[in-house]
C-alpha cells in the first residue's frame, strides 16, 4: 500500500501553527493566573485565600472539554460570543491556571520558614520578602511541575479539535477523509509529532532548570 | 436565557447518561491498574530490551493526547487487524493504557520510597525474594499509593468526556444530541458543567475520609504527632508518591 507522506506535510504544516499558536496564548494565560491564583492562596487576607480557593476549585472539578464547549456553544446564549481562539484560550487557561496556582502555592510554602523569619528579622517589607526571599527559592521549585503541566497543556489542545479550530488533529482528520486506506500511517505520524512537541519541551524546561539551579544546590 | 422548565426536563436523561461515564471510568481505572503493574514491572526486569520497550512506552503514550490515541485505535487498528471493536470497549482500553503509564510510575515511586536499608535488612534475615516482597516491601510501599490512586480514579473520570469524540454515547454526547433536538445549548451544557463539579467535590470529599480513616487505622490509632514547622509546608510534601505526579484534566 503507497502512503503519500508528501501529501500530508501543508496541512499538518499549518495544524501545527494552529496548535502553537492556540498553545501559546494558553500557556501564557494559564502562567499568569498560575500567579495570581496562587499569589492570592497564600494572601494573609482570608477573603483573598477564599476567592483563590473557589477559583481552583470550581475549575479543577470541570473537565477541559465541558469547559471548552461551555465557553464556545453555550456562553453565546448568555450573550458572549467570542471567536475560536479566545474561546480555547480562555477555557484552557482558566483550567491550567487552577492547577497551576496549586503548583506556586506548594512551592511558595516549601521554602523553609526560616527564610521567611530572618527576612522578617532583618525588617524586610512583605514585598520584599516575597520578591527577594521567597519567589526566588519557590522559582526553582516550581520549574519540574511546570515543565509537566506545559506538556500536559499541548496534549489538552487536541481538544479544540471539538470546536473546529483547525489544529494538528482536525487537520489529520481531514486526511484521513482524503487518504482513508493511510488512517494507520496519518495517526500514527499525529502521535510522533506530539511527541516531539513534549520532548522539545521537556528539553527547554530541563535547559532552564540547570541554568537556573546552577550554583545554588 | 435559562428555562427551568426545559432544564428539569433533561435532567433525568443526562443523570441516566452518568451511568456509561461511571462504568467507562470503572474499567478504564481497572485496566489502568493492571496495565501500570504491568509495566512497573517490565521497567524492573534484568532483561535490558523489556526494561527498555516498557520506558519507551511508557515515555511516548504518556507525552501523546489521548484523543489522539483513541483516534488511532478507533479508526486505524480495524484497518490494520481486521477486528473492529465496540466504541465502549475501545474506550475502556485507550483509557486504560493512557493511564496505566501513569500507574506504573505511581507504583515506581511507592516502590522506590521505602528506604534501602528495609531491603538490606530483609537481605540480613535471610528472606528470599517472595517473603522480602511480601512482608517488607508492599506493606510499606502500598498505603502512600493509595490516595494518589484514588486521585487517578477522579482524573480518569474526568476524562470521559473525550470517549464522545469515537462516538460513546456518555454525557457529553448524550447533551449535544439534547441540542440538536432542542436548538437550546445553554441549559445541556451548563447542567453536564455542574453534574462533573458535583460529583468530583463529592469524590474528592470521599477520598479523604477513606484517605483518614485508612492513616487511623495504618498508625494503630495513633494521633500523628506533627511538629509546627512541618504542619506549615504543603500537606502532600508527607506524602512521597503525591509529591511526583501532576496529572491536571
Amino acid at each position: 500500500m503507497h502512503t503519500p507522506w508528501n501529501e500530508f506535510v501543508p496541512l499538518l504544516w499549518e495544524g501545527l501553527l494552529v496548535t502553537l499558536e492556540v498553545a501559546i496564548y494558553s500557556a501564557a494565560a494559564a502562567i499568569l493566573l498560575s500567579a495570581a491564583g496562587g499569589l492570592c492562596r497564600v494572601s494573609a487576607s482570608p477573603a483573598v485565600q477564599w476567592l483563590a480557593k473557589i477559583y481552583i476549585g470550581l475549575f479543577r472539578g470541570i473537565p477541559l472539554l465541558v469547559l471548552l464547549i461551555w465557553v464556545y456553544f453555550a456562553l453565546p446564549f448568555a450573550g458572549v460570543e467570542l471567536p475560536k481562539v479566545a474561546a480555547a484560550v480562555l477555557a484552557i487557561g482558566l483550567n491550567y491556571g487552577a492547577f497551576g496556582s496549586e503548583i506556586v502555592r506548594s512551592a511558595i510554602q516549601a521554602v523553609p520558614p526560616g527564610q521567611r523569619e530572618a527576612a522578617v528579622a532583618l525588617n524586610f517589607t512583605p514585598a520584599q520578602r516575597m520578591i527577594h526571599i521567597i519567589l526566588p527559592q519557590a522559582l526553582v521549585r516550581m520549574l519540574p511541575p511546570f515543565g509537566n503541566l506545559l506538556i500536559e497543556l499541548v496534549k489538552a489542545t487536541s481538544l479544540i479539535y471539538f470546536i473546529t479550530l483547525s489544529d494538528l488533529t482536525y487537520q489529520a482528520m481531514i486526511l484521513r477523509n482524503n487518504f482513508l486506506p493511510s488512517t494507520a500511517q496519518i495517526f500514527g505520524l499525529l502521535l510522533v509529532i506530539y511527541f516531539l512537541l513534549s520532548t522539545v519541551i521537556s528539553t527547554g524546561v530541563g535547559w532552564l532548570e540547570r541554568r537556573l539551579t546552577e550554583g545554588r544546590v | 436565557m435559562w428555562d427551568w422548565h426545559y432544564a428539569w426536563s433533561i435532567l433525568p436523561g443526562l443523570i441516566a447518561s452518568l451511568g456509561t461515564a461511571f462504568s467507562a471510568t470503572f474499567w478504564g481505572f481497572i485496566i489502568a491498574c493492571l496495565g501500570g503493574l504491568v509495566l512497573a514491572g517490565a521497567s524492573r526486569s534484568r532483561i535490558t530490551a523489556v526494561r527498555l520497550a516498557s520506558r519507551g512506552f511508557v515515555q511516548f503514550v504518556r507525552n501523546t493526547p489521548l484523543l489522539v490515541q483513541l483516534f488511532f485505535l478507533y479508526y486505524s487498528l480495524p484497518m490494520v487487524t481486521g477486528i473492529a471493536p465496540s466504541a465502549f470497549l475501545t474506550g475502556i482500553v485507550g483509557l486504560g493504557l493512557h493511564f496505566s503509564t501513569y500507574m506504573s510510575e505511581v507504583y515506581r515511586a511507592g516502590i522506590d520510597a521505602v528506604p534501602k536499608g528495609q531491603w538490606e535488612a530483609a537481605k540480613a534475615l535471610n528472606f528470599n525474594g517472595r517473603q522480602t516482597w511480601i512482608t517488607v516491601v508492599l506493606p510499606q510501599a502500598i498505603p502512600p499509593m493509595i490516595p494518589v490512586m484514588g486521585n487517578y480514579l477522579i482524573i480518569i473520570f474526568k476524562e470521559t468526556p473525550v470517549l464522545s469524540a469515537i462516538t460513546l454515547v456518555e454525557t457529553l454526547l448524550t447533551a449535544k444530541n439534547m441540542t440538536s433536538a432542542s436548538f437550546r445549548f445553554f441549559e445541556p451544557y451548563t447542567l453536564v458543567g455542574i453534574l462533573f463539579l458535583l460529583i468530583c467535590l463529592a469524590m474528592s470529599l470521599l477520598l479523604r475520609v477513606v484517605e483518614i480513616r485508612y492513616n487511623r487505622f495504618t498508625t494503630g490509632g495513633k494521633k500523628e504527632s506533627r511538629k509546627p514547622a512541618e504542619r506549615r509546608t504543603n500537606d502532600k510534601s508527607a506524602n512521597p508518591v503525591a509529591n511526583r505526579e501532576v496529572y491536571p484534566g
